[in-house]
């Protein structure tokens, strides 16, 4: 590893006056220090977020749970009020990497380096996410861009993530064999008058199945997409999986989501 | 006294390793410790037409840069195939030098070129960056199957051919061929496997310019070996100026049995620089340049008559040995491979001809099983789908061939000297309610799941030996092991093997053994190891040999200590030698109440004299003391057997495949500890169960190693797995006192077999492993879309 100053912010305001185009901020770091341990990344300054006390937590309200960027995966797992509100949520934290990863890791982390098989990005997706930023409020949407990239700016923080309590909702996932990433990862959340189906692992970011989420919005049963056919078109294909074997694992993993619903 | 052979002791080294007081390599740190990191080829093949390390060596902390042309100017020699084999047209085999910085060609990723010692690992990494190497980069040659007809890597051997041996009589097996009703062919992939030890292999040489001495720590399953080598061959010091320790050792699985380029570059630097050098792979280090396993390309052919008697056998086999051949090489694909072609059947006419080629990928070695894995898992398959095309029981054919007369002289090498396979295989059987599985099949259905059954009857030949056997055929060391049994003069007692521990449980084991011979308590006896200054020479741990030699080497040793109680015994008690008699720790006069502890026989060995009076405990002529050693050389190796039996249920929707139920019953002659033996084949198994379903070492066209962490490759985890069956039978080898066979490898020797049948009966298909979720749902696609068009 090379060197790097590491500061400890008090609170986001100095977080942010911190940051520049060589700096990056850190929570759990489960991303960002394997990948400068490797010489994949180099940054002159790490901002250390962890301490900035405003930036962690749960809290429900009536149709929403907000979770604070720096929550740890064991928090939402583990979080009663979540489990009661979106239990599919807290059983998706608890299926994040493993113990190491889920008692270090953050939601904030997750969203703001958008892996491509990450599992949060699919929550944010399906359950209509607002993601809270030190500037604005971001809409899930419009928030993964691309592969590992997202709208935020250099020196914008990700405060809270708001999700919408849907009626019903389930996220399965078929891991790596090796890395236990997902392959494939389907969320379905029905909310009042829409479905959504958001698939992680399979194309180069995170994406809402739109001809899924019709045909479950216009009858909420897994028999409504049995001969469905997905095109494996602009899926990921490599040594574990290729794209038809991906487009293959969608439509039965998003089956399996629905009937657990 | 109660034996404790044939106990469940509990692991005597286990409180230490389990509670972060081991000492590995890593651990040892020296006065004035310098770090190494080595500058390794990007490229799986390449000229080296210069390496500028001017930038590097003026970097902050950096010590010494060395190349391959420095290694050259000393006059250190590469490293050195340890078997030679020759071709079936009688010439030898073919070897390309392996200099341990390479000088001219880099022939695989992770091949060595530079070494950048510094007073920091980070410091040394940074100034690797800076190592400035300018290559001409070449076309590789990757694929095992088509390395005899891509370019010529070294241009002293043609087709990339290290050689072409045969083992068995071609006329013999053409003759049984002609008389078949029914010839089986298979044509299968043996996949290449990374050991992946779970500590890494490291080195930290120190050297003595007073005493010219190096001591050289290293995670290696064979320290004395590692010592000889590094003198003889590489001419790094002479043996008595090196020391090699191998403290604790966190697994090896064949890849640390022998020294690699680091061992010899960090202790001719050490030398050169007059400090000491400390080398730690990282994991990535590890996946490039361990020795990997398997990566068979084969074809077989078994010709059976109608009523499933098998009438011959050949064995057609490409073995790919990487780049270099490293120091067993040569052997796992020939002597460890051939001579168990055949399995656990009578069968009139085989042979094994098997190509070695060169490739530009990591060297390929011994790894747990070490040619046994290969040569089983092709017969055990091929028998499988002989019973298919026959439409016979998997169970009936094999038990209509087992031999049932012991010694039971093998077609190929070997004479059996102990066995029932039939009591092995009816035990599984039984075990595993093999009569039951039909209606486990049904219920597996009604979830809509495909349930299959594999069986793999194995046997497998370890403890190489006898030592001028085995160098008659091109061996180039001996493979005994010495034992020093030595009585302290307070009667506890250490005991030195020539052997090596690196999770085998020898603390535990070899005391239990040391116990029952001497009648003294497991709790003072201790076992070392791993120290070339301390105890005799000796060969190591590898291919299941550690107990039935090394352990018989300890029985004979307590043997000669309880022979020489004896003398100093009846002078002490003022008898016969003849009516001495020792059980439990005592020497007693027969038919009398006198009688002398052996730690009352130590002490007067050590002090002997009586105050006041010049009079000596001792037999006149007899030395003080009381330390034996034993050099035990076996006329044979052992042969351990069993039957495995797999159930798998596979999602035909998405191609996943678990082991639902694993069934082990195995013959390993007496056990000394169940535990223990337990704790090997579970291990042994899960390996196999790896490679049957996860492990596959994989290279792209470049050369490039696309499988280089765990993110990519795959390794069997716990929930992977099922509750493991394990039984016994028990039929003693004959070999050894004891009557012990090896036991560390039959798992990962006879799981592949029994897990791969059991999905293809599931699938109704062939397929290679590993048996991927999906490989297996295109096979069930597949069969999904025929039934439908049939329909």
């Amino acid at each position: 590893m090379k060197t790097f100053n590491y500061h400890s912010a008090k609170n986001v305001k100095e977080a942010s006056k911190l940051a520049s185009s060589n700096s990056v901020f850190l929570a759990g770091g489960m991303s960002t220090i394997p990948s400068m341990k490797l010489g994949f990344a180099n940054y002159r300054d790490i901002i250390d977020i962890k301490g900035i006390k405003s930036l962690s937590g749960i809290k429900v309200s009536g149709k929403t749970v907000k979770i604070g960027a720096t929550t740890k995966h064991v928090e939402v797992a583990n979080s009663k009020d979540v489990k009661k509100a979106i239990p599919s949520l807290a059983a998706l934290a608890e299926g994040i990497g493993d113990p190491q990863v889920r008692n270090r890791g953050t939601i904030g982390g997750s969203i703001a380096n958008n892996d491509p098989s990450a599992d949060y990005p699919s929550a944010c997706i399906a359950l209509n996410a607002v993601i809270h930023t030190n500037n604005r409020k971001i809409d899930a949407d419009k928030f993964f861009k691309s592969m590992f990239e997202t709208p935020l700016k250099s020196g914008e923080i990700i405060e809270v993530i708001e999700f919408a309590i849907p009626e019903k909702s389930n996220y399965q996932k078929y891991p790596n064999p090796a890395s236990r990433y997902a392959i494939v990862g389907v969320y379905v959340a029905k909310h009042k008058s829409s479905v959504n189906v958001a698939v992680t692992g399979a194309k180069s970011c995170v994406y809402n199945d739109k001809d899924l989420a019709k045909a479950l919005t216009s009858k909420f049963s897994s028999s409504s997409i049995d001969n469905f056919s997905i095109s494996s078109s602009g899926m990921n294909s490599d040594i574990h999986a290729s794209a038809e074997y991906r487009a293959n694992m969608i439509k039965v993993f998003a089956k399996k989501a629905v009937d657990a619903c | 006294m109660a034996s404790l052979v044939g106990s469940r002791v509990e692991r005597k080294e286990d409180k230490k390793l389990l509670t972060g007081r081991g000492k590995y390599t890593a651990d040892v740190n020296f006065v004035n410790q310098t770090f190494a990191y080595f500058v390794r080829s990007p490229h799986a093949r390449a000229q080296i037409k210069k390496v500028d390390t001017s930038k590097a060596l003026k970097a902050s902390g950096v010590v010494a840069v060395l190349t391959g042309a420095d290694i050259a100017n000393d006059k250190i020699g590469g490293l050195i195939a340890g078997w030679r084999i020759k071709s079936e047209d009688g010439s030898d085999m073919k070897v390309p030098a392996h200099p341990p910085l390479a000088n001219d060609t880099v022939n695989y990723v992770g091949d060595h070129v530079a070494v950048v010692i510094a007073e920091s690992l980070d410091e040394a990494r940074n100034a690797a960056e800076l190592v400035k190497v300018d290559y001409k980069i070449m076309k590789a040659v990757v694929s095992t199957k088509d390395a005899m007809n891509s370019d010529q890597i070294y241009k002293e051997i043609p087709k990339n051919l290290c050689f072409d041996w045969l083992l068995g009589d071609r006329a013999k097996v053409k003759e049984a061929f002609d008389k078949a009703d029914k010839i089986i062919k298979i044509d299968l992939i043996n996949n290449r496997l990374v050991p992946n030890a779970m500590e890494p292999r490291a080195a930290n040489a120190d050297y003595n310019p007073s005493t010219e001495e190096i001591t050289l720590y290293t995670t290696s399953q064979n320290p004395h070996l590692a010592r000889i080598i590094i003198s003889a061959f590489n001419g790094v010091a002479p043996e008595n100026k090196l020391r090699v320790i191998a403290p604790d050792v966190g697994g090896g699985f064949g890849s640390k049995i022998y020294p690699y380029a680091e061992e010899v570059v960090c202790s001719w630097a050490a030398k050169k620089i007059e400090r000491p050098i400390k080398w730690v792979a990282d994991r990535t280090e590890s996946f490039l340049s361990d020795c990997h396993g398997r990566d068979h390309v084969t074809h077989a052919e078994l010709a059976v008559k109608n009523d499933g008697t098998f009438l011959g056998f050949k064995n057609e086999t490409i073995a790919n040995i990487g780049a270099y051949a490293s120091v067993f090489a040569t052997v796992t694909p020939t002597y460890l491979f051939g001579p168990c072609a055949t399995g656990v059947y009578k069968m009139p006419a085989a042979y094994t001809n098997v190509k070695a080629v060169f490739t530009n990928t990591a060297p390929v070695d011994a790894y747990r099983g070490a040619g046994r894995p290969e040569a089983t898992y092709t017969i055990e398959t091929i028998v499988e789908k002989a019973a298919r095309e026959l439409g016979m029981d998997p169970a009936e054919i094999r038990m209509k061939n087992f031999p049932t007369q012991f010694p039971f002289q093998q077609t190929l090498v070997h004479s059996v000297d102990s066995g029932d396979y039939v009591a092995g295989l009816n035990k599984s059987m039984e075990v595993a309610d093999y009569k039951g599985f039909e209606k486990r099949k049904r219920e597996s259905e009604s979830k809509g799941k495909l349930r299959g059954i594999g069986l793999c009857s194995y046997f497998e030949a370890c403890g190489i030996a006898p030592s001028p056997v085995v160098m008659m055929l091109g061996c180039g060391i001996g493979l005994w092991e010495s034992a020093e049994v030595r009585f302290n003069p307070t009667g506890n007692v250490t005991v030195f093997t020539g052997s090596h521990s690196h999770g085998q449980g020898h603390d535990t084991t070899f005391a239990q053994i040391a116990a029952d011979q001497l009648g003294v308590p497991i709790e003072n006896i201790e076992i070392s190891h791993g120290d070339t200054d301390k105890g005799p020479f000796g060969y190591g741990t590898y291919g299941s040999r550690s107990l039935t030699v090394g352990g018989t080497a300890i029985v004979k040793a307590c043997e000669k200590i309880i022979a020489k109680g004896k003398r100093v015994a009846a002078k002490m008690l003022e008898a016969s030698e003849d009516d001495v008699e020792f059980s439990n720790g005592e020497f007693v006069v027969a038919k009398s109440n006198k009688k002398k502890t052996i730690g009352e026989i130590a002490f007067a060995c050590y002090l002997p004299g009586t105050y006041g009076e010049v009079k000596s405990p001792l037999p006149e002529g007899e030395e003080p003391g009381l330390k034996e050693t034993s050099f035990f050389d076996p006329v044979n190796f052992s042969f351990p057997a069993g039957s495995h039996i797999c159930e798998v249920e596979v999602d035909p929707e998405t191609g996943e495949t678990k082991v639902v139920k694993y069934t082990a019953v195995d013959d390993f002659g007496t056990i000394i500890n169940p535990l223990v033996v337990e704790g090997q084949v579970h291990g042994g198994v899960v390996q196999g169960i790896g490679q049957a379903l996860y492990e596959e070492c994989r290279y792209d066209n470049s050369g490039q190693l696309i499988t280089a962490s765990y993110m990519d490759y795959t390794m069997p985890r716990a929930d992977n797995l099922p509750e493991f069956k394990l039984d016994w039978t028990c039929t003693p080898s004959t070999t050894n006192p004891l009557g012990t066979k090896g036991c560390g490898e039959a798992g990962a020797i006879a799981a592949p077999a029994a897990v791969m049948n059991a999905v293809m009966n599931a699938i109704g298909a062939e397929i290679s492993m590993p048996a991927t979720a999906e490989k297996v749902w295109k096979v069930c696609n597949q069969n999904k879309k025929r039934n439908s068009e049939a329909a």
